[in-house]
């Protein structure tokens, strides 16, 4: 393999680990403060890529435009999501939340068969995204400059809305302790609210990019982001933040570079992304970053 | 200031406390004391709704608070420092600080505030920036406290706050209760250690399987017999 193509498979391994860690924010982000895997997600990212599709075909408004419109709606449909099928259940055996996500991700998924159908849409995206640049012999697609980019925007405001703020100090405290956020005056209602928002915002922001790289969209389109994203969640300790992001990049490394160095494996990348999260849990249960 | 009328409270099928009335007197230092499993901390826990009462009203401040949600209460200057410290093991003290202020809107008064807690508890202010759990059984409930006041409360519950501190430690703990009450906040306390509480009290509660069974001022309740056979060990 010659060093510019060595470069050209390391770009797109970035910008797809990336692009799993901002899904995989979303599980772990809700694991912290529900201890529930959201098995909706990986639906709810699909959503945000019709929703960007429609705002654009039905209302004809610009790309950029319905990618706001897109984000905005898909943060409510998270929100609703928790609304009716989570927190009617909040004092229930766990057993029973993690049923009704099942339950979501089948509804959201059938939803969209039945409303959008079955066969792929495409997916517009600027033209820059699609247009390939050569760097000293290095041929990179302009969604591999974007997708970092965007992504290291969208991670910084995370990082700072978890750690520098008010909502994201409540946050970290009912991550650890329901009754005692409340005696601070917390409102808890309102706190989960806000972390299904978040994660279902930055689901949607990895819809746009994901649907510009792969732009064919259809109702199945997140069940396997969503399984790899999971899978980078927990391989960085679920509940981490900072665990998703080295999740999503290991797992990014693993689709990219097992097909470039071993074409021949190339069909086998999800099962060596599951020996990975076998490997971790054996060595280290709760993940790289997570807690005992 | 606070007024309890006829508390009644079941857990499942257990009924907790059967129909307890009492009353906080502003400025006053006021303690529950009872044996384990009495509803001391069953009380508290109602009155801040973390628990809700099946009958019975709470009056705190002439507003009745029976139905209020914690945050509400919380926001009434009616704070509680619960058993067992609780304190956010993994956010650092100053966070820990910065919920108890979560409230409050006034950012000078809240670093003010800081100001003040730093020096009531000088070892808090030389761990600011060490996260929650790694701090001393002691330290964390010096930072429970702390972390109490932030809350810039008017009546301060206090469940156990000696619990499991070594004598010297409790000593310490004790001298801080009457510290804050000088600085003109009402408190009710919890105690299983209720000589310490009984000397502290202007006065006291005696809870046995969720009834009040006797009251009184804390050094009349001293003398008795009663409560010297069954709380004081003689």
């Amino acid at each position: 393999m010659s060093l510019s193509i060595f470069f050209q498979n390391l770009i797109n391994a970035i910008s797809l680990g990336f692009l799993f860690a901002l899904i995989a924010i979303g599980y772990t982000m809700v694991y912290g403060v529900l201890r529930l895997i959201n098995f909706a997600h990986g639906d709810i990212f699909m959503m945000a890529a019709f929703f960007v599709f429609y705002t654009m075909t039905i209302f004809s408004l610009p790309w950029g435009i319905a990618c706001l419109v897109a984000i905005v709606l898909t943060m409510l449909l998270g929100l609703s999501v928790e609304r009716v099928a989570y927190r009617p259940l909040r004092n229930a055996p766990r057993i029973s939340s993690l049923c009704s996500a099942i339950g979501v991700s089948f509804l959201l998924e059938n939803f969209a068969v039945v409303v959008f159908g079955g066969r792929p849409k495409s997916f517009y995206c600027p033209e820059f995204f699609t247009k390939t640049f050569i760097l000293g012999g290095v041929r990179v697609l302009g969604i591999n400059f974007v997708t970092p980019l965007v992504s290291i925007v969208f991670l910084s405001l995370l990082s700072y809305l978890v750690y520098r703020t008010k909502n994201g100090l409540a946050m970290r405290a009912i991550s650890k302790d329901f009754d005692t956020a409340r005696l601070m005056g917390i409102n808890i209602d309102r706190t989960i609210s806000f972390t299904f928002m978040i994660g279902s915002g930055l689901a949607a922001v990895g819809a746009i990019l994901w649907a510009s790289r792969y732009p064919q969209i259809w109702p199945f389109m997140g069940v396997f982001p969503g399984w790899r994203a999971f899978t980078a969640a927990i391989i960085g300790g679920i509940g981490s933040i900072r665990g998703a992001m080295v999740g999503g990049f290991l797992v990014g490394f693993i689709s990219i570079m097992l097909v470039a160095f071993l074409p021949e494996l190339a069909g086998y990348k999800d099962a060596f992304i599951f020996i990975a999260l076998i490997l971790v849990l054996l060595f280290k249960p709760e993940g790289l970053f997570g807690e005992e | 200031m606070l007024k309890v009328d006829n508390l009644n409270v079941y857990y499942g099928g257990i009924h907790a406390l059967k129909g307890i009335s009492f009353e906080v007197e502003e400025g006053k230092i006021v303690t529950l004391i009872g044996a384990n499993g009495a509803g001391k901390s069953t009380t508290l826990k109602t009155i801040c709704s973390l628990v809700k009462a099946k009958e019975g009203k709470i009056i705190f401040k002439d507003q009745e608070i029976t139905n209020l949600s914690t945050e509400q209460i919380v926001k009434r200057g009616l704070v509680l420092i619960p058993e067992g410290r609780k304190i956010f093991p993994n956010l650092t003290v100053q966070e820990n600080l910065a919920l108890g202020a979560f409230i409050r809107e006034d950012k000078e008064k809240i670093a003010q505030d800081q100001e003040w807690v730093g020096e009531l508890f000088p070892r808090l202010k030389e761990r600011w920036w060490q996260k929650g759990g790694t701090l001393s059984g002691g330290e964390q409930q010096m930072l429970a406290v702390a972390r109490g006041l932030m809350s810039r409360p008017q009546l301060l519950m206090l469940d156990e706050p000696s619990l499991g501190l070594a004598p010297l430690l409790v000593k310490e703990i004790f001298e801080i209760i009457q510290q804050i009450h000088r600085e003109g906040i009402t408190i009710l306390l919890v105690e299983q250690n209720a000589f310490a509480a009984l000397k502290l009290a202007d006065y006291a509660y005696v809870l046995e399987t969720g009834r009040l069974v006797l009251q009184g001022k804390g050094e009349e309740l001293l003398q008795k017999e009663e409560v010297r056979k069954a709380y004081l060990g003689e």
